[in-house]
C-alpha cells in the first residue's frame, strides 16, 4: 500500500508532502532520497520505479511538477500509477493546470483531497464529480443534516459516482473518440510496429439517474449480431467486413457493469454528472495509417549532407488534416542548413537538433515535399551518426482505429424524457502518439 | 591526487571563463536556466552557432576564436559532451597574445584526451613556448604539462624540465613552475624522470635568493629524498641554514612572504618535513638546527602578533611541524621536554583542533623515554579533558594519550579514570576502552586484587563491550596464580549477588567458583549450597553456551562439595536438562549426572582436578586491540612501549604476561585454546588413565576433548590431520597405522610411528629394483630402553618376490638418543603385502613389544616412462584384455585440487603424461615396474569428477595382480 505521497517542483522543492503509513521511515530521508536519486540525478532517469534502500518510489511528471508514490511494500504498480494519474485527474478538475504556482495556491484543498482519496495508503473514490459535493473551493459552508445524510449515502452507497436529484432543462450528452496512433515504419516502408490507444470521453449533462448504453462496431458484437438474425448473414458480413474493429484490450469507467460486458458485451452504465473517461482500448489491427513519410537521405562526403522528405496523406479527399509537423533530426555537428519545400513552413532549429517542417492543413490522397543541404564541421569523434528516425505530428478528424459510434440510448424510467429528447454529440480526433519513420 | 589537480584546474577554469564571457557581453546565461530541458535547447543552439563559425569558410580573428573556444570549455564544464574545437584550440597556442594562449592552454588542460595527432601539435607548441625565454609562456606551457601530468607527457618533457630547474638564466617564477610541474610528473610516473648531475644543482636551490623558488624546491627535494635518501643528503645542512635564517628574521624582513606576522610559515613547515626523511644531522649542524627549534618553541611563547586566526594558523603550523621534527629525531631531552610542556599549554586552549593536535602529538612524546615523565605532569588535564571535552575525536585522543603514558605509577588512577569515563563514553570507543583498561590493569598490576576487582568492575560498568578474550584472560590469570584465588572467589561471589549482573560476569562467576569456591566455602555467608543457588538463580536468563559452563561447574561442585551432589544431581536430573532440546546442554546433562553417580571419589577427583596452569602466551587482548586499530597505528606505537616497558620494567613482573610480544600467530588466537578445542568423539570423560585431565571448561560446542598433561599443542584431531595435505610432514600422533602406511605410497621420507615412547622415522631411496631404507629409532622419554630389537619381517608369501637385509643395532638406546638402522632390498618379483617392523625393548621394566607395517610397496619400483599421447593410446589398446584392466571408483577423501594430484601422480612413481588425455581435467600416467625377473609396463588414467566428488581410477598393466594392487594402493591416496 501506498506509504507517502510527495510532489515536488523542478528543483527537488517539496511542496507536498503526506505520509499514510509510519514504515517509509523518516519522512525527510525518503523525500530526500528521492530529489538526490531521480530529481538531481546526473543520468536522466527513465524508469518510473525506482527502488532505494528497499523503498520504492513511483512517479509521474506533469510539465514541471513531480508527483512520487512511496511504499516499503510490495504493492501492484499499475494499481499505484492509476492512482497518481487519477489524482493528476482530480487537481485538474478542481484548479487548472498542475503547476508549482497552481499547487501553491490550493495546498489545503490538495491536502483535504490527499486525506479522502487516499486512507492508510488504500486508495478510495477518486471520483471528480463525487468528490465535489463535499470538498469544495469555496470557504467552509455547514451543510444541513439532509445534505450530510445525502452525501453519506451517496457515498457509501451503491452508485457513488453520482448523487441523485439532477436536474437539466435541457438533456445533453457529447462522446468525443481521442485516438492516437503510434507507428514505426523503416525507410523502405514496411511497418515495423503499429498501434492505437484510445478514449472514449463523455460528457454528459443529463437528470435524474439515467440509464445509459453505448454500442460501436465491436467485431464481437457485429458478428453475434449477424449469427442471430440469419437472412441478413450475407449483408451484415459485408457490412462488417469493412465496418467493424478487432479491440485488443479495453478498460472501462467504474459505472460500466462489467457483468453484462462479460456475458453480452453490451456496455450499459449510468454516467457520472459531467466529464469522465467511459472507455480506454488498443487496436493492433486494421490501422489507417493518415500519412506515409517517405525519406532519402544522402551523404555526400564527409561534409555535406543531403535530405529530401516525402510525406502522402492517405485519407478521403473531403477530410482536413491539421497541425501538421514534420521533424528531420540533424547529425550533432551540423554547422549550416538550407531548406526548400513546397507547402508550409521548414526551419532549421539548431537548439533541438533537427529541422521543423510545419503544414497548417493538408487534404486527403495530398503529396508534399521538402529537400534539405545540410553542411557539416569535421569532428574528431570517430562515432557515426545515429540516425534517428524522423518523427511526425498531426491531427486529423476520424479515428485511425475505424472505431464507429453506432449508438447511445438514454433510458430514465423515473422522469419523463425520453431517447429522443437527449442531444447527441459524436466527434472523432485522431492524434499522432510516437509517428516514426526510419531514414 | 589527480583528480583533485584536474578539479582544480576545472574551477579555476570555469571562473576564468565566467569572467571573460562576462566581461566580453558574450554571455552565456544557461546556467540560470529554469530546467534541465531549457538548458539543453540553449546549448544546443549555442553549439550549432560555433560549429557555423568554426566552418572555415572565412578566418576567425583571434579574439572571436579565443572566445568561441571560452565558452565550448564552459559548456564542457556545465557537463556536455565537445567533440570539435580542438584544432581551435591548438591553434590558439601559437598565438602572440597572453590572453589567447591562456584560453588554449586551458581548453587543452581540461578537454586533452589521447588523440595522436592532435597529442604531437599540443607538445610542439609547448616546446615552442619553453624554448621561448618568454618567462609567461613558459609559465603557461609547465602548467599545462602538471595540469595534464600524463605519461606521454612525461615521457615528452622530463627530460626538458630539470635543465630549465637548473638553468642559470631562467626567471624566477619559471623555476618556481618547473619544480612544481616536476614534483607532479615524478609523482605520476617516476620512472620517466630521470636522475642525474642536475639532482646535485637542485638542492642549491634551497640556497636561492627567491624564496618562492626554495618553497616549491623544498617540495620537490622532500618526495625525492624520501626514494632516494642519499642523493640529497647534502639538502640536510642547506635546509638548517634556510631554515635558521628565516626563524630569525624579523617578521617585515620577507615581504611578500610574510603572513600575519609569520615569516614564511609555508617554507617552515616545509623545510621541517624535509628534515624529518633524516636522522639527526652531525654534531655542528645540529647545533644550529636545535637553536631554530628552541626558537620556534620560543616564539610560540610570545604574547600573539595578531588576533586574527590567520596568525595564530600560520604560527601553530610551523610549529606543530617542529614538535614532529623533535619527535622525530629524539634525542635532545630538553627540547622534548619544553614541547611537552608547551603541548600542555594548548591542551586547555580554546580551539578544538589545537587541542586534538597537542593531543595527538603527545601520544607519540609519551613513547619517548625523555618525555615521558614530562607528559606524565600534564594528567590531570587529560582526564579532565576525558571528562569535559565536547567534541568525541578530541576524547578519543585523550583515550589514546592516557594509555601510552600509562605506567606502573600512575596505572591505579588511570585504570580508575578510565573506568569512570567508561560509563558515560561513547559507544563507538566502548570497546576500545574495555580492551585498553583490560590491558593496563594486567600489564601493570602490582596487586593481583586490584587486577581482579578492576576486570569485575570493568565487567559491571560495560559488560556487553567485553570481548570473550578479556575474560579468558582474567581467568587464565586467576588460574595462573595461586595468591589471588581466594581473593577472586569472594569478590565474584559477591558481584554476583547483584540482582542483574552481566552474562560475562556470570560466565567468569561460574568458571571461578567451580574451580575455587572450596576456598571460600567455609564462610558460613557463602556455603557450597548457597554458591549453587546463587550460580543456579541466574541459570536460566543464560544463553545457552554460558549453560553449558554452568553444568560444568555444577560438576565441579560435585567434586569440591560431596554434600550438595544429591542438590545437583537432582538439577542435572530435571527434565529441562535432559530433555534440553539444545543438543550441547543434554549431553553434559546425561554425562556429568552418569559421571556423578558411578564413579568413585577418587576418580571424581582426577577427572575434575584442579586446572592446570595456562602457559605463558602473548595476551590475545593487545593482538584484539590492534587487529581493531589497524596495523599502521597501533603498531607502533606499541613497539615503543615494548621497548620502554623493558626498559622501565625489566623483569619486575614474574607474572605478568609479556603483553607487548609483537608476534601474534594469529589475532584472534584463543586464550585458553578452548576455541580451538576439536570435536573428537563425544564420549563422556574418560575415567581410566589416571594422569588425563579434563577440560571441563571446553567453551566451544563440542564437549570434552581428553587433554595430555601440558601438551595442548601437540594434540590434534584426526580429522583435522586427515584434511591435511598428505605430502606434509605429519606431526601428531595417528595411531592407525595403516593410514600412515599409505601415507607413504606417494612418499619416500617421514614419520612412520610416534607414541610417547618411541618415534620412528624413514628415510628411503629405490632404483629400478632395487632400493635402500634408513630407519631411525628415537627416545622420547628420559630414560634407557633396554634390549632394543627391531626386527623386519616376511611373511611365507612375500619370501621369494623380496629381499631384505638388516643390520643389527645397538640392543641400548639412551633417552633422548636416536638410532639408525639400514635395510637393503631387493625386488625378485612383484608382491602383495607388506613387510611387517617388530620391535621390542625394555623401558622402565616394563616389556614393550609393537608392529608396524614397513612401506614397502610395488610402486617404490616404477621407472616413470615419457610417452606422446599416439603411443600411449596404442599400448592402452593393446593391453584391452578384461583382466589387464583394473577400474575402481571411489570418493574423494581429499580436497580435490589438480596440483596436489599431480604431486601424488609423481610421487606414486609414474610418469605424469601431459595433454594425452583429451579431457584436461584427467590426468594420464605411465611408467614400468622392475623386478629382478620381469618388467611389467604399467598404464593409469585419472578421472576426477568435481560435482559429485568422485574419482574413477583405471589401470592397465601386463599383469593382472600388479594392476590389482597398484590400484588399490592408488585408491587410497585421492
Amino acid at each position: 500500500m501506498i506509504g507517502g505521497l510527495f510532489i515536488y517542483n523542478h528543483k527537488g522543492e517539496v511542496l507536498i508532502s503526506r505520509v499514510y503509513r509510519d514504515d517509509i521511515g523518516n519522512r525527510r530521508n525518503a523525500v530526500d532520497a528521492f530529489r538526490v536519486n531521480v530529481i538531481h540525478a546526473r543520468q536522466q532517469v527513465r524508469s518510473p520505479v525506482t527502488n532505494i534502500a528497499r523503498t520504492s518510489f513511483f512517479h509521474v511528471k506533469r510539465s514541471n511538477i513531480w508527483l512520487a508514490a512511496v511504499t516499503k511494500q510490495n504493492v501492484n504498480a499499475a494499481m499505484v500509477f492509476e492512482f497518481l494519474y487519477k489524482m493528476c485527474d482530480v487537481m485538474t478538475a478542481y484548479f487548472g493546470k498542475i503547476s508549482e504556482e497552481n499547487i501553491k495556491n490550493n495546498f489545503v484543498l490538495i491536502y483535504e483531497l490527499l486525506d479522502e482519496i487516499l486512507d492508510f495508503g488504500y486508495p478510495q473514490n477518486s471520483e471528480t464529480g463525487a468528490l465535489k459535493t463535499f470538498i469544495t473551493q469555496q470557504g467552509i459552508k455547514s451543510q444541513t443534516k439532509e445534505e450530510q445524510s445525502q452525501i453519506t449515502s451517496q457515498v457509501t452507497g451503491q452508485i457513488g459516482w453520482r448523487r441523485e436529484g439532477i436536474k437539466y432543462r435541457r438533456n445533453e450528452l457529447f462522446l468525443d473518440v481521442l485516438e492516437s496512433v503510434n507507428l514505426l515504419m523503416s525507410p523502405q516502408g514496411q511497418v515495423l510496429s503499429a498501434h492505437v490507444s484510445g478514449r472514449v470521453v463523455m460528457k454528459s449533462y443529463l437528470s435524474g439517474m439515467p440509464e445509459c448504453k453505448f454500442g460501436m462496431n465491436d467485431k464481437i458484437v457485429i458478428e453475434k449480431q449477424g449469427k442471430g438474425t440469419a437472412d441478413e448473414t450475407g449483408k451484415s458480413e459485408l457490412g462488417s467486413g469493412k465496418q467493424s474493429i478487432a479491440i485488443d484490450d479495453c478498460t472501462f469507467h467504474q459505472c460500466v457493469r462489467l457483468s453484462k460486458f462479460d456475458s453480452e458485451r453490451s456496455i450499459s452504465f449510468i454516467p457520472p454528472d459531467g466529464e469522465f473517461e467511459l472507455m480506454r482500448y488498443r487496436t493492433t489491427k486494421d490501422i489507417i495509417l493518415p500519412f506515409r513519410v517517405i525519406p532519402l537521405v544522402r551523404e555526400v562526403g564527409r561534409t555535406k549532407l543531403e535530405v529530401k522528405v516525402v510525406i502522402k496523406s492517405n485519407f478521403k479527399p473531403s477530410l482536413l488534416a491539421q497541425k501538421i509537423e514534420v521533424r528531420i533530426p540533424t547529425p550533432l555537428n551540423t554547422s549550416g542548413v538550407q531548406v526548400i519545400c513546397m507547402k508550409g513552413k521548414a526551419k532549421y532549429k539548431a537548439s533541438e537538433n533537427a529541422i521543423v517542417w510545419k503544414i497548417k492543413r493538408m487534404a486527403g490522397m495530398k503529396e508534399s515535399q521538402i529537400s534539405a543541404e545540410i553542411e557539416l564541421l569535421p569532428t574528431n569523434d570517430k562515432k557515426k551518426w545515429a540516425r534517428p528516425p524522423i518523427s511526425m505530428n498531426f491531427e486529423v478528424p476520424f479515428a485511425p482505429s475505424g472505431l464507429k459510434v453506432r449508438y447511445l440510448k438514454v433510458f430514465e424510467p423515473k422522469l419523463n424524457y425520453s431517447d429522443h429528447d437527449v442531444i447527441k454529440w459524436v466527434r472523432y480526433i485522431g492524434r499522432s502518439g510516437i509517428y516514426e519513420t526510419r531514414c | 591526487m589527480l583528480t583533485t589537480i584536474k578539479q582544480k584546474a576545472c574551477y579555476s577554469a570555469a571562473l576564468y571563463c565566467l569572467t571573460f564571457l562576462n566581461k566580453t557581453g558574450a554571455t552565456l546565461t544557461f546556467c540560470k536556466g529554469k530546467s534541465k530541458e531549457a538548458e539543453i535547447k540553449r546549448i544546443n543552439k549555442e553549439l550549432a552557432n560555433i560549429r557555423s563559425k568554426f566552418k572555415g569558410d572565412k578566418a576567425l580573428d583571434g579574439y572571436s576564436k579565443k572566445k568561441y573556444v571560452c565558452k565550448l570549455l564552459f559548456i564542457f564544464l556545465l557537463g556536455h559532451d565537445i567533440d570539435f574545437g580542438h584544432m581551435e584550440a591548438v591553434n590558439l597556442l601559437s598565438s602572440n597574445r597572453y590572453t589567447e594562449k591562456q584560453i588554449g592552454y586551458l581548453f587543452i588542460s581540461v578537454l586533452v584526451n589521447s588523440n595522436s595527432e592532435l597529442i604531437r601539435l599540443i607538445n610542439n607548441a609547448i616546446k615552442n613556448d619553453l624554448a621561448s625565454r618568454n618567462p609567461t609562456f613558459m609559465g603557461l606551457a609547465l602548467h599545462c604539462i602538471a595540469n595534464v601530468g600524463s605519461r606521454e607527457m612525461a615521457e615528452a618533457f622530463a627530460g626538458e624540465i630539470p635543465k630549465i630547474l637548473v638553468a642559470g638564466d631562467t626567471m624566477d617564477s619559471v623555476k618556481q613552475s618547473a619544480a612544481l610541474c616536476l614534483l607532479r610528473l615524478y609523482r605520476t610516473s617516476p620512472d620517466l624522470v630521470p636522475m642525474g648531475d642536475w639532482t646535485s644543482r637542485v638542492v642549491h636551490l634551497l640556497n636561492d635568493q627567491h624564496l618562492g623558488v626554495v618553497t616549491a624546491a623544498t617540495s620537490l627535494i622532500t618526495t625525492l629524498a624520501q626514494k632516494n635518501p642519499e642523493e640529497f643528503k647534502t639538502s640536510v645542512s642547506l635546509a638548517v641554514s634556510r631554515l635558521s635564517r628565516i626563524v630569525t628574521s624579523a617578521s617585515t624582513d620577507l615581504q611578500d612572504y610574510t603572513y600575519y606576522f609569520v615569516p614564511a610559515p609555508w617554507l617552515s613547515v616545509k623545510l621541517l618535513r624535509l628534515l624529518q626523511c633524516y636522522p639527526p644531522p652531525d654534531p655542528a649542524v645540529r647545533g644550529r638546527l636545535t637553536e631554530c627549534l628552541e626558537t620556534i618553541l620560543n616564539k610560540a611563547q610570545e604574547p600573539p602578533k595578531s588576533k586574527k586566526v590567520q596568525h595564530s594558523n600560520a604560527k601553530n603550523a610551523v610549529l606543530f611541524e617542529a614538535i614532529s621534527l623533535i619527535i622525530h629525531h629524539d634525542s635532545e631531552p630538553n627540547l622534548l621536554v619544553r614541547a611537552c610542556n608547551q603541548l600542555g599549554q594548548f591542551l586547555q586552549h580554546r580551539e578544538t583542533n589545537l587541542r586534538y593536535l597537542a593531543l595527538e602529538s603527545m601520544c607519540t612524546l609519551a613513547s619517548s623515554e625523555f618525555s615521558h615523565e614530562a607528559v606524565k605532569t600534564h594528567i590531570e588535564t587529560v582526564i579532565n579533558a576525558l571528562k569535559t571535552e565536547r567534541d568525541v575525536s578530541v576524547r578519543q585522543r585523550a583515550v589514546d594519550l592516557l594509555y601510552a603514558m600509562c605506567d606502573r605509577s600512575n596505572a591505579q588512577q588511570i585504570v580508575a579514570e578510565m573506568l569512570n569515563y567508561l560509563e558515560t563514553a561513547d559507544y563507538s570507543i566502548r570497546e576500545e576502552i574495555v580492551l585498553k583498561v583490560a590491558i593496563l590493569a594486567e600489564k601493570y598490576a602490582v596487586d593481583y586484587t586490584w587486577y581482579v576487582d578492576t576486570i569485575l568492575n570493568l565487567i559491571r560498568i560495560a559488560g556487553d563491550y567485553v570481548s570473550e578474550e578479556v575474560w579468558y584472560r582474567v581467568i587464565q590469570i586467576v588460574i595462573n596464580r595461586d595468591d589471588v584465588q581466594g581473593y577472586a572467589a569472594k569478590t565474584v561471589f559477591e558481584a554476583l549477588q547483584a540482582p542483574a549482573c552481566h552474562e560475562n560476569l556470570v560466565k567468569v562467576g561460574g568458571y571461578i567458583l567451580g574451580e575455587f569456591g572450596n576456598l571460600i566455602a567455609g564462610d558460613p555467608r557463602s556455603s557450597p549450597l548457597i554458591q549453587f543457588n546463587l550460580l543456579h538463580s541466574k541459570f536460566h536468563l543464560c544463553s545457552v553456551p554460558t549453560r553449558a559452563l554452568l553444568l560444568s561447574t555444577y560438576i565441579k561442585f560435585v567434586n569440591l562439595f560431596p554434600e550438595i551432589k544429591t542438590t545437583i544431581q537432582d538439577v542435572l536430573r530435571s527434565d529441562s536438562q535432559l530433555k534440553n532440546a539444545d543438543v550441547e546442554l543434554q549431553q553434559r546433562a546425561v554425562e556429568y549426572l552418569r559421571l556423578s553417580t558411578i564413579a568413585s571419589t577418587d576418580i571424581l577427583a582426577t577427572v575434575l582436578e584442579e586446572m592446570p596452569p595456562f602457559p605463558e602466551r602473548e595476551s590475545s587482548i593487545l593482538a584484539k586491540l590492534k587487529k581493531k586499530k589497524g596495523p599502521g597505528t597501533v603498531t607502533d606505537l606499541e613497539e615503543i612501549k615494548k621497548e620502554r616497558s623493558s626498559d622501565m620494567n625489566g623483569s619486575a613482573e614474574p607474572a605478568s604476561v609479556n603483553a607487548s610480544a609483537v608476534s601474534t600467530p594469529s589475532p584472534s588466537a584463543d586464550l585458553l585454546g578452548l576455541g580451538a578445542a576439536p570435536l573428537t568423539n563425544s564420549a563422556p570423560p574418560p575415567s581410566s588413565s589416571g594422569s588425563l585431565l579434563v577440560d571441563v571448561f571446553s567453551d566451544s560446542a563440542s564437549a570434552v576433548a581428553p587433554l595430555a598433561p601440558g601438551s595442548d599443542d601437540n594434540f590434534a584431531s584426526p580429522d583435522l590431520a586427515s584434511s591435511e595435505v598428505v605430502s606434509e610432514e605429519p606431526a601428531d600422533t595417528v595411531h592407525d597405522a595403516d593410514e600412515l602406511f599409505h601415507k607413504f605410497v606417494c612418499k619416500n621420507n617421514g614419520v612412520l610411528f610416534e607414541n610417547q615412547l618411541l618415534q620412528i622415522g624413514l628415510k628411503s631411496e629405490f632404483r629400478q629394483n632395487l632400493g635402500r631404507m634408513f630407519i631411525f629409532y628415537g627416545n622420547k622419554t628420559s630414560t634407557q630402553f633396554l634390549n632394543f630389537t627391531p626386527t623386519v619381517i616376511c611373511s611365507d608369501d612375500l619370501q621369494p618376490s623380496l629381499n631384505l637385509q638388516t643390520k643389527p643395532v645397538d640392543p641400548t638406546v639412551d633417552g633422548g638418543a636416536q638410532v639408525q638402522q639400514v635395510v637393503n632390498i631387493e625386488c625378485v618379483s612383484d608382491f602383495m603385502e607388506a613387510p611387517i617392523l617388530n620391535i621390542q625393548f625394555r623401558y622402565g621394566g616394563t616389556f614393550q613389544n609393537l608392529s608396524v607395517k614397513l612401506p614397502i610397496t610395488l610402486n617404490k619400483f616404477f621407472q616413470p616412462t615419457e610417452m606422446s599421447s599416439q603411443d600411449f593410446f596404442q599400448r592402452w589398446k593393446q593391453l584391452s584384455n578384461p583382466k589387464q584392466e583394473v577400474q575402481n571408483i571411489f570418493k574423494a577423501k581429499h580436497p580435490m585440487d589438480a596440483e596436489i594430484t599431480k604431486a601424488k601422480i609423481i610421487g606414486f612413481g609414474s610418469a605424469l603424461l601431459e595433454e594425452v588425455d583429451p579431457n584436461p581435467a584427467n590426468f594420464v600416467g605411465a611408467g614400468i615396474i622392475h623386478t629382478k625377473t620381469t618388467q611389467i609396463g604399467c598404464l593409469l588414467r585419472l578421472e576426477p569428477n568435481l560435482q559429485a566428488q568422485m574419482y574413477r581410477l583405471t589401470l592397465r598393466t601386463s599383469k593382472e595382480a600388479v594392476s590389482q594392487r597398484l590400484c588399490e594402493l592408488l585408491s587410497e591416496q585421492f
